[in-house]
């Protein structure tokens, strides 16, 4: 079984985010950048785990991004993986990242395709399942867990209000959550073997991109906290209903 | 060339964010002069699909296909595509929860649509089709142009209130027709929260960090969230230590929450538990040292012991629905 893990680069969460050329850009000076956490503990290490425990034989990695996305899939190499494969486009919009791996996979043979429930910088949570129709395969969403036997995977899948378990046979694509894995870190002796691990760059295909972000803007500061003595809960209770007009 | 909009329900009953969702439709149609369909997908009464006439939709395409009480990106596709395809609809509207998200990005990519997911504020039709949406997290927001022909838009649930209206809306069947491969994600097993608040949805939620000092002291917390009405939640080290069940755990690494009110006891108010709750329109921030970063960014600040805070709070709020009942 080949695995496919689509790993993508996101700024540090403890990043203070600003924008410049008039707000239509993202300020990246000084931003560190890691992997997606849901890439990185959930959907990479369930790759690696399903790898050891004999069910995959390959856990490729990819990643759709300019040269300077290079360190982050070298990261998520240290932590596993046989190769890393960086599609040399700009990913801004979700239906090119989605697209451009498609172009990419559906010659590879992957049985099963993972991501991450989000990327934490722009919050769609649509490259997995929009990759699953580009690619004609089944997509199970917000995954919590994920087995495989015989060609089958068994899910455990977020729903409204519950949780449900799934079978599906394989090819597969599958969007990972908390629950999935449990998160490991690099050791020396991964670090080292990612530096020799093969990171092949394929060129982009030519796909138009469906959306552009014309600018972007910061919520309004919050007003500063109001102090409520701990003693007039009352004073509370009326403010979230007159004021704050949420009970 | 209507706005299609897909119409969730549960069993036949319709929620809150689904006439939500209709409205917002209802708010671009209008914007583009013409008319909301709104598509229901497996089992629903005649009666239930009435009401979503008094959001805006003027039409209901119904596929009563049964496999599709349970949620199937592929068959969903497939019903919406159809629909759109009927209707000649430009613009493709959903909601931004699970359903949404595992069916609208499949969707975008079959009519090779251009989309936007989790808009938070109607469309700018002024020069192009303008949608803003939260990004880093809640840190941010961008106004994104969809330049396709054909466009997708999924709304945040509990963006906007809503407004019930006087219109009605004629029911109509639509046959899709599915092969068995549309159906090949199979259901074994579903386990529904019953009784609580789940957490996704709730409109409030009250939530306890290591400050709640152990696991005994959580009926507290249950207590006010009863009162209101409310989910529980918590911070990741209290679901770490099995004080809490994994599934409360908001943050970076946890769930990602929007509620009207967001109450939060005894949380020290680290980046990674914000990312989580940072969309929350009104936080409240129970601690007993002033200098915890979360009062930055709350609303209302209670300075003092949750173990003591949290029983008044219950007790006032008790107080005020019986002035208010
Ligand atoms: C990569 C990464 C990802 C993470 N993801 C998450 C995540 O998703 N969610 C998350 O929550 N955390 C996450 N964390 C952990 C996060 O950084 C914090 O450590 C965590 O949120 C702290 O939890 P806490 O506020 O409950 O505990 P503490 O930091 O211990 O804070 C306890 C607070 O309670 C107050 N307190 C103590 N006793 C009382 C009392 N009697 N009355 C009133 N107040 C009292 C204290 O003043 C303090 O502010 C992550 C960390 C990392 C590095
Ligand atoms: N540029 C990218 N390259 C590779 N995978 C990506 C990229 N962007 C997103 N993904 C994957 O798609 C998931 C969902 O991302 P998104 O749809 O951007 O929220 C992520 O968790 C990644 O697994």
């Amino acid at each position: 079984m080949k695995i496919l893990v689509c790993i993508s680069q996101v700024p540090d969460t403890t990043t203070k985010i600003a924008f410049s050329d008039n707000n239509s850009t993202f300020n990246t000076a000084g931003v560190t950048f890691i992997i997606n956490p849901y890439d990185e503990w959930y959907a990479l290490v369930r790759a690696l785990e399903l790898k050891e425990s004999g069910a995959a034989t390959t856990v490729n990695l990819v990643t759709v991004g300019k040269a300077d996305a290079e360190p982050v899939i070298r990261k998520a190499l240290a932590l596993g993986g046989d190769e890393a494969i960086r599609i040399d486009a700009d990913s801004t919009d979700p239906y090119v990242v989605a697209a451009q791996i498609a172009e990419y996979a559906k010659s590879e043979g992957y049985d099963l395709v993972l991501c991450g429930k989000e990327s934490i910088d722009y919050n769609n949570g649509s490259t997995g399942a929009m990759l699953a129709e580009l690619l004609d395969m089944n997509f199970i969403g917000f995954a919590s867990s994920l087995s495989i036997e015989g060609g089958v995977a068994t899910v455990k899948r977020e729903i409204e209000g519950g949780e449900e378990t799934d079978t599906c046979a394989l090819p597969l694509v599958v969007s990972c959550q908390k629950g999935m894995a449990e998160a490991r870190i690099p050791n020396m002796r991964g670090i080292m073997a990612a530096r020799t691990k093969p990171l092949k760059v394929v060129p982009a295909a030519a796909i138009s991109p469906l959306t552009a972000i014309v600018s972007y803007d910061l919520p309004p500061a919050k007003t500063g906290v109001k102090l409520i003595d701990p003693n007039n809960m009352d004073e509370l209770v009326e403010l979230l209903h007159t004021q704050a007009k949420v009970i | 060339m209507s706005v299609i909009v897909l119409a969730e329900h549960q069993q036949g009953s319709f929620k809150k964010k689904s006439f939500e969702a209709i409205q917002y439709a209802a708010g671009i149609a209008q914007a583009m002069g013409t008319s909301v369909t709104a598509v229901v997908l497996g089992n629903a009464g005649d009666s239930e699909m009435q009401q979503l006439g008094q959001y805006g939709a003027t039409k209901v395409l119904h596929v009563a296909d049964a496999r599709l009480d349970n949620l199937n990106a592929r068959a969903y596709t497939k019903a919406l595509v159809a629909a759109a395809e009927k209707e000649g609809a430009k613009v493709v509207v959903g909601l931004h929860d699970v359903t949404g998200k595992a069916v609208f990005p499949r969707v975008a990519a079959r009519l090779k649509a251009g989309m936007v997911a989790g808009a938070v504020a109607q469309p700018d039709t002024a020069s192009g089709f303008v949608v803003k949406k939260t990004v880093f997290s809640g840190k941010a927001f961008a106004s994104v142009n969809i330049t396709s022909d054909v466009k997708v838009v999924t709304l945040m649930p509990n963006t906007f209130a809503v407004k019930k209206g006087e219109g009605s809306t004629a029911v109509e069947k639509l046959e899709v027709a599915f092969e068995d491969k549309d159906f090949a994600v199979q259901v074994k097993e579903v386990s529904k929260v019953t009784g609580t608040v789940p957490l996704a949805e709730a409109e409030l939620v009250v939530s306890g960090g290591r400050g709640m000092k152990g696991p005994e002291n959580w009926h507290i917390l249950e207590d006010l969230a009863k009162e209101l009405g409310a989910a529980t939640a918590c911070s990741r080290p209290v679901a770490d230590s099995h004080w809490r069940p994994h599934h409360e755990h908001v943050g970076q690494t946890g769930g990602t929450i929007r509620p009207n009110l967001y109450i939060a006891a005894g949380i020290s108010g680290a980046i990674q538990h914000l990312a989580g709750v940072n969309g929350s329109k009104t936080i409240v921030v129970i601690n007993k040292d002033p200098e915890a970063p979360f009062f930055k960014a709350a609303d209302y600040g209670v300075v003092g012991d949750v173990l003591e805070v949290l029983p008044k709070l219950t007790e006032a709020v008790k107080k005020w629905k019986a002035s208010h009942n």
